[in-house]
Order: structure tokens, then sequence, then C-alpha cells
């Protein structure tokens, strides 16, 4: 027997787990590429400082695209996240400095403020029935200007304080001399983890997978589909929050007016790069942070190696993700074209097998 | 005035059309006069929809002659059948409720000054149109804020502004009230008599009765007889609807039922409100629920099934009373459900045979109710695919690439996986092959003998013939009759099908 496809050689990842693992070689080559074409253009991109920003930043929007991701699979989105890290990041530095609340009440806040509004971006969706675009705009647009309101356009930061706490978001585990593993990366991969078991070894990430490609044939399998989706926009919300926090605590400075800005964007782009299909139901956690990780080298390199361009990165970034979604429908075309040609094979012998009436 | 010509306006000769495993029309001819109303009747599936569609272009015809006042003409598309002058209104009205009447009657053939709709000569003409069907309305009024009746009233005036000469209308009643069905027929006679042909399909006897010039009775794709109009009654339209031999009258092995294991009483479901249902179903038994396209029998299993929210009344399963709020609540009480549309309703169509085979039973077979148990799945998903016998290259197939009848096949599969104690079945062998059938049937009977209590919809009244050990027939939302196996006939289920009480 001949092995042609990659359903033969990895038969317990056929069907749409195979496109997920197909779409994941695809993005991962193509960010081996960009990133040795930017060491190739500048050496000093391999250098150790660059490295551990790049995982850092890596690791911080990678948060955000996990929980983007769940939200996409329910066939939903969320427009909101770069408000949260801007209400988050700017209102921790601002509680604690400007207001004096304890540390660990307004870390408490922190987290306890987006599960809320995750919690009310998920009612809306399933029990009112809005639009999740409309209803995570709608939050884009408040959380931002309810920051800008309370703190008066003021920049927030820690000053001088908190450098315990900082340390997680701009510490680093010390591998050898110069150069060492910042702590963001290690949150990335705890939360990727508990993610990746949710959504592939537990019951309410197969669930959720099932209501993202087809909502009421999982409703009539008994299904809590309204519980399933509130579920994710309140983890995509709760990890918006947490990101923030690490943002603000990593640069202890965040201006209101643009803290986060775009950032839901850059979540959506690395979930869509990675293999999440905006009508719901696909989508790996791997692929994700592989998506994120190709957009920061990608920036990276418009910095580093095409210097005078980098205005330019959109549109470079733009027409990336452009090409690479084009390329995976282009790819998913000639599948369904083999697999339909083998259907009307198969039809076409059964049908001569029946006897003539 | 010129001459009558002897040829009829519109001919139909020797039409065949078939479906993948199905012929829908077999050698079907028709004819229609000038202003002559024709009632197309037949059972579910008899055909009807298809001629008509082939008709107004919707589909094509595999073989066959349609003919306008005698010459042969081609129907490749839509825009053929119009420039004939033949129009389909649909079941569905089909229009942009978001635009105004006049726009609606317009559409696609707006009159243009220089470049621009020139809104004007829309309004002025679609005045002429809207009184020839008599409907008073201001033309700029947005469509969809009118009732039903009455845009039904503006499709028509459409189909006027394209100079039809033949009105197709397929259940122009289905959603009317009786007061918009008495301005329909009024509009309908009025048309007659400007020289307009018109063809009527209906399940309603009583409509064809009052309304045609003729009856054409249609059955299992071909012509069943016509009635002349003094020929039209009740008894003669419902036996050429039925009039058919039932070949393999099939008898099954008939288990004596044990206890109760569903009962329903005082009923109501917020597709029928008005009528209260009261019926019970006995472990092991097969009751078939017969009735029209329409009749309210899906709404009845989605709302057992709590998929759809009750009115009122009081479900009892084995005994106790049970209350289903959704479905979970109705699989934890041992119902099931295999919905209508498998794809829509039944199947996650990108996931694998395997997935959907374990959906339902997922969380009974998670450890700590929390993570899957992938072995379990997959012993869950072999013992079904060897019960249910399906055919598929592996179990990680897709199930979207799989044929109908085994699409259905993981649909039940997935149920039974759960041995549920009341199966409920929503038109089980819909649009799958004859084999596939027959698999199924077997499969319901096994059911049957294990004390399972079967209650499947069908519209199929060979199936509903041969499987059940009794049924119940609903029309218009309410049960209108109970017949037990022994007083079964396709001529008593077709008489409470169309709503009358039989003296048995």
């Amino acid at each position: 027997m001949k092995l042609t496809t990659f359903g033969d050689i990895f038969p317990k990842l056929s069907g749409a787990q195979g496109e997920g693992v197909k779409r994941i070689f695809g993005i991962f080559l193509l960010l081996l590429v960009v990133y040795v074409a930017t060491a190739i253009l500048n050496p000093n991109f391999l250098g150790p400082y660059n490295q551990e920003n790049l995982i850092r930043r890596t690791s911080l929007f990678g948060i955000l695209g996990i929980g983007v991701a769940l939200v996409i699979i329910t066939g939903g989105i969320d427009l909101s996240l770069g408000s949260v890290v801007c209400l988050v990041g700017v209102g921790v530095p601002w509680l604690i400095m400007d207001k004096g609340w304890a540390p660990w009440l307004a870390l408490t806040m922190a987290l306890v403020v987006p599960l809320l509004i995750g919690l009310c971006h998920g009612l809306l969706v399933t029990k009112l029935k809005l639009q999740p675009f409309i209803v995570t705009l709608c939050g884009l647009l408040i959380y931002r200007g309810v920051t800008r309101g309370f703190t008066g356009d003021q920049t927030a930061g820690f000053g001088s304080e908190l450098k315990g706490l900082r340390w997680i978001a701009n510490g680093e585990i010390p591998l050898f001399p110069g150069f060492g593993i910042p702590f963001p990366a290690i949150i990335l991969i705890v939360i990727a983890l508990l993610a990746g078991i949710f959504l592939n070894r537990t019951i309410y990430g197969r669930y959720l997978l099932a209501l993202g490609n087809n909502e009421e044939a999982a409703r009539f399998s008994g299904i809590n589909t309204d519980r399933m989706i509130t579920l994710a926009y309140v983890i995509s919300s709760g990890l918006a929050g947490l990101a923030g926090l690490l943002f603000v605590l990593d640069l202890n400075l965040a201006q209101p007016v643009d803290f986060g800005n775009f950032y839901e964007l850059y979540a959506i782009a690395a979930a869509v790069l990675g293999g999440c299909s905006l009508r719901g139901g696909s989508g790996t956690i791997v692929g994700v942070i592989i998506g994120t990780a190709l957009l920061r080298v990608l920036r990276n390199m418009m910095n580093m190696a095409f210097l005078g361009f980098q205005r330019a990165e959109f549109a470079v970034i733009g027409a990336v993700i452009l090409g690479g979604v084009i390329a995976d429908e282009l790819a998913k075309r000639a599948v369904a074209r083999k697999l339909s040609a083998q259907k009307d094979r198969d039809r076409g012998s059964k049908l001569e097998r029946l006897p003539p009436d | 005035m010129k001459a009558v010509s002897p040829e009829p306006l519109l001919e139909v000769r020797a039409m065949g059309k078939s479906f993948p495993g199905v012929r829908a029309l077999n050698d079907v001819s028709l004819k229609l006069e000038k202003g002559e109303v024709l009632a197309v009747l037949g059972e579910n599936g008899a055909g009807k929809s298809t001629l008509m569609k082939i008709l107004a272009g919707v589909q094509p015809a595999d073989e066959g002659q349609i003919l306008m006042a005698g010459k042969p003409v081609e129907i490749a598309g839509v825009n053929d059948a119009l420039e004939q002058g033949i129009a389909l209104i649909h079941q569905e009205l089909n229009m942009a409720t978001n635009l105004s009447v006049a726009a609606n009657i317009f559409l696609g053939r707006e009159p243009r000054k220089r470049g621009l709709i020139d809104e004007a000569a829309i309004l002025e003409k679609s005045k002429k149109y809207l009184e020839m069907v008599g409907l008073e309305v201001d033309p700029q009024e947005i469509l969809g804020t009118l009732a039903i009746g009455r845009q039904q009233l503006v499709e028509i005036a459409k189909a006027l502004s394209v100079k039809a000469r033949v009105l197709i209308m397929d259940e122009p009643t289905s959603s009317l009230s009786q007061r918009e069905t008495d301005t329909l027929f009024g509009v309908i006679r009025d048309l007659r008599g400007r020289g307009v042909s018109i063809i009527y399909i209906s399940h309603r006897l009583g409509e064809a009765k009052e309304l045609a010039d003729r009856v054409m009775v249609l059955r299992d794709g071909e012509n069943a007889g016509d009635l002349a109009k003094d020929e039209i009654n009740h008894d003669a339209m419902v036996r050429l609807m039925v009039g058919r031999e039932i070949s393999e009258f099939y008898s099954r092995t008939i288990h004596e039922p044990g206890e109760v294991a569903l009962e329903v009483r005082r009923l109501r479901t917020s597709a029928h409100p008005e009528h209260e249902l009261n019926f019970s179903l006995r472990a092991g038994e097969v009751v078939g629920m017969a009735g029209l396209v329409g009749a309210g029998r899906t709404e009845l299993l989605a709302a057992l099934f709590g998929v759809a929210p009750l009115r009122g009344g009081e479900i009892s399963l084995c005994g106790a009373k049970a209350d289903l709020q959704s479905p979970e609540d109705a699989i934890r009480g041992g119902l099931a459900l295999v919905p209508e549309d498998r794809k829509l309703q039944g199947l996650i169509l990108e996931m694998t045979v395997r997935q959907n085979l374990g959906l339902a039973i997922l969380k009974q077979e998670s450890s700590y109710g929390l993570f899957l148990n992938e072995v379990r799945e997959g012993e869950i998903s072999r013992k079904m695919m060897a019960q249910m016998q399906i055919k598929t290259p592996s179990s990680r197939q897709v199930v979207r690439y799989l044929s109908g009848g085994n699409q259905q096949k993981v649909v039940l599969g997935k149920w039974l996986a759960l041995e549920p104690r009341v199966l409920l079945l929503d038109e089980p062998t819909r649009g799958i092959d004859v084999g596939a059938k027959q698999e199924i049937y077997g499969l319901m009977e096994d059911l049957a003998a294990r004390g399972v209590a079967i209650l499947f919809v069908s519209s199929e009244m060979e199936e509903v013939l041969r499987m059940s050990d009794r049924v119940l027939v609903m029309h218009e939302g309410r049960l209108t009759g109970e017949l037990p196996r022994d007083r079964l006939s396709e001529e008593a289920v077709m008489q409470l099908a169309i709503g009358n009480t039989i003296a048995a």
C-alpha cells in the first residue's frame, strides 16, 4: 500500500484533526523561514537580549490569542480584548499608586472584573441572541472609555514599587550567562497546557468544537450550548485581564489612550493564522502560539532588517495573513475535490451493482 | 377576438425526473386550458412539487416535453418560464420583506431613467397590478409590515406584472387565515375570468372541491387519474390519491406491549397551543405518527424532547412525572430523538464517525465528569458501528463524506449507545436508499423486541402501515384519531390526515 495522504501516515489524525496538524506544519515552516531570513539579514536578531524580548512578547500576546481562539471556535469573536488589557493594565497601577489600594485588592479586581465582563458578553450573546461582533465591539468602546474617563487620561505606572511582583512579567530564569527564559513564557506554557487539555481531553472541549461546527445538532445531543459559549467568553476576557496585568508589570507604563490598542486584532490574526476558522468548530492551541510567534517575528524583522520600512509593518502582516488564508483555502478546495470525486466513484460503482428493475 | 386555439394553453408530455435513488416523476402528462383552475393533488412525495419546479424552470426535467399553445418550448431556467408566462408562487413566500411593495413587484426588472431606478414609473405601474388582485395598499409600504395573506397577493401581483398566463400556486393557503383564504379565492376566480390559468396545489381537499374546474392526481410520481368538475368529491379524490396495492405489506412480529413508558396528558405545543394532545406509548410498542406535512408532528416531538418549550400539560416517563426543560433532561429521563434533518440537527458534519457516535454519551462515560474517556469512546463506536452496520472506511472518517443512509445510522447509533427507553424518530428514512431503509426497519424491530417504546413520525404511507403496531394521526395541530393495527388502512389514515373523523 502506498502512503500518499497525510491521513494515511497519521491515521489517528485524519479528518478535522488532520487538517489542523497540516495547518500547523505549514505555518511552522513559514515561521522558520521568516526567522532564518531575519537572522541572515541582521545577525543582531539572534542576540540574547532580542531573543528574550521576542519570547516575552510572544508569550504575552499568546495568552490573548488562546483566549480569543476559544471564542472563535464557538463561531464567535471577541473584539474587546485590547480594551480589557487597557482597563486592567491602567486600572491596577492607578488603583494602587493613585488611589492607595492595597495591592492584593487591586489584583483581585484585576482577575474578577474581566471574568464578569466575559460573563456579560456570554449572556448577551446566548440569552439575548445579540451578535458577538456587536457585543464585543461595544465592549471595546466602553472599557477604553471608562478607563480614560476614570483616570483622566493620566499615564499610570508603578514607579519603583512592587519590584517583586513585576518579576513575574520581566523576570527570567537564567539558563546560561546572558540568556534566560522570560518568566511569562512559563505562564504561557502552563496556560497553553491547560487550554490544550481542556480542548482536546475534556468533554467540554469536545462540546465546544461540536457546537462551533453545528450548534443546533449539539443542542439536540443534550449539550448545554449556552453555558459552553458563555464559558468561552469568560475565559477570553479573563485571559485578557491576566495579559493586561502582565503587560503593565513588564512595561511599568500604561497610557489609557493607547494601551492595548489593536491587541485584539493581533490576537484574532494569530488565531486565524494558527488554524481557527472564523466559522467556528476548528482550531488548536499550538497553532495559535505559532501564529502569535510568526506575527512577533515579522514585526521584529521589519524593525531589524528593513529599517526605514518599519512603518509598513501592518501592510506586511496583513499581506502575510491574507496569503496564508488564501493558500489554506486553495488547499482545502483541492482536498474537497479529491474527496467528492472519490465519493462519486463509490456511488457510481454501487449503482452499477444494483439489479435492473 | 381571436379564435380559440384547439390546443391547450400548456401541455406536458411524458415527463420524467430522477433524483439519486428516487424516481420522482415517471411519464407524467398534464393539460391546462386557458382560464382553467386545475387542482393537483397527491400524497407527500407524490411528485407535485417536482413537477411544478420543472414548469417554473427551477429544476430541469430529465425527459419529456413542454408545449405552450401546441408549440414545444424549452424551459431551462426561471427566466425561460417567465418568458412563457409561467410563474410560481412559492409555499414560503420568496420576496424581499425589507423593500417596498412596489420595489418587490419590479425586483430585477426595474424601469430605469438615465441609469437610475425610475421610482415614479414603478409606483404608477404597481398600482395597476395591485388593483388587479384587489389589494388596497400603498405601494410604498414596506412589504414586511403587511400580513402574510396580503404579501401573497403582492406576489401574485408581481406574477401578473410579468404577464403570467399560467400561475402555479404551491400550497398557497398553508399559512393564511380563513378570511385571507376567502380573499385569495376571490382573486383566483377573478383571474380565471381574465383568462389566466391556475395550477393549484393543495393538501386540503375541501379547497380543491371549492375552487377547481378539474382535479389531477399524482401518485408515486405517476398520473393516477383526473376528475372532471362534476366528479370532484372527497371519496373520489382520496381513492385516487391512495389507490395503490401495498406491494410488500409486511407482517411484523408483534410483541405483547409492556408497561406504559411515555404518557402525555393535555400537552400543548408552542406551534399549536390551541390543541391539547393526549396519548401514551408502551414499552416494546412501535407507534407511527401520520399526517400531512405541517400537521405539527415534528413540533410535538421537539416539545417532548425539550427542544421547544411546552405551553402546558404533563409528560410522564415510566409512570413518574417528568419535567423536561431541555434535551439534557429528556436524555436523563431515557428519551432519545432522531431529528428530521440529520445534517442540520443530527450530526456534527465536520467531526468523525467516532466523535459523533460518542457525543451524547460522552458525559456518562467521562472520568470525573470532566475528562474524555478515549478508550470507552472507541469501544462504543466499534460496538455501534457493528450493530448499525455503518459502512465507513474507518471510524475516523469525517461524517460529511458518508452516504445519507450511513449518516442516518450514525445519528441512530449516537442515541442507541445511551440505551433509551423511549425512542422518538422523525422521518427516520427520509432521503436514504432502499437497502438502508430495510436495515433501519430491522433495527426498529429489534429495539421494540428489547422493550424500547418507539414513536416515529413518517410521511411515507407505506412505512407507517408496515411498521406500526398502532397509528396516531394528526391534522393541523390536533390528534384526529388513533388506529390499531387491525383497523389500519391507507384510506383510514388519509381520511384522518385530512381532518375527517372516520366511522370505523
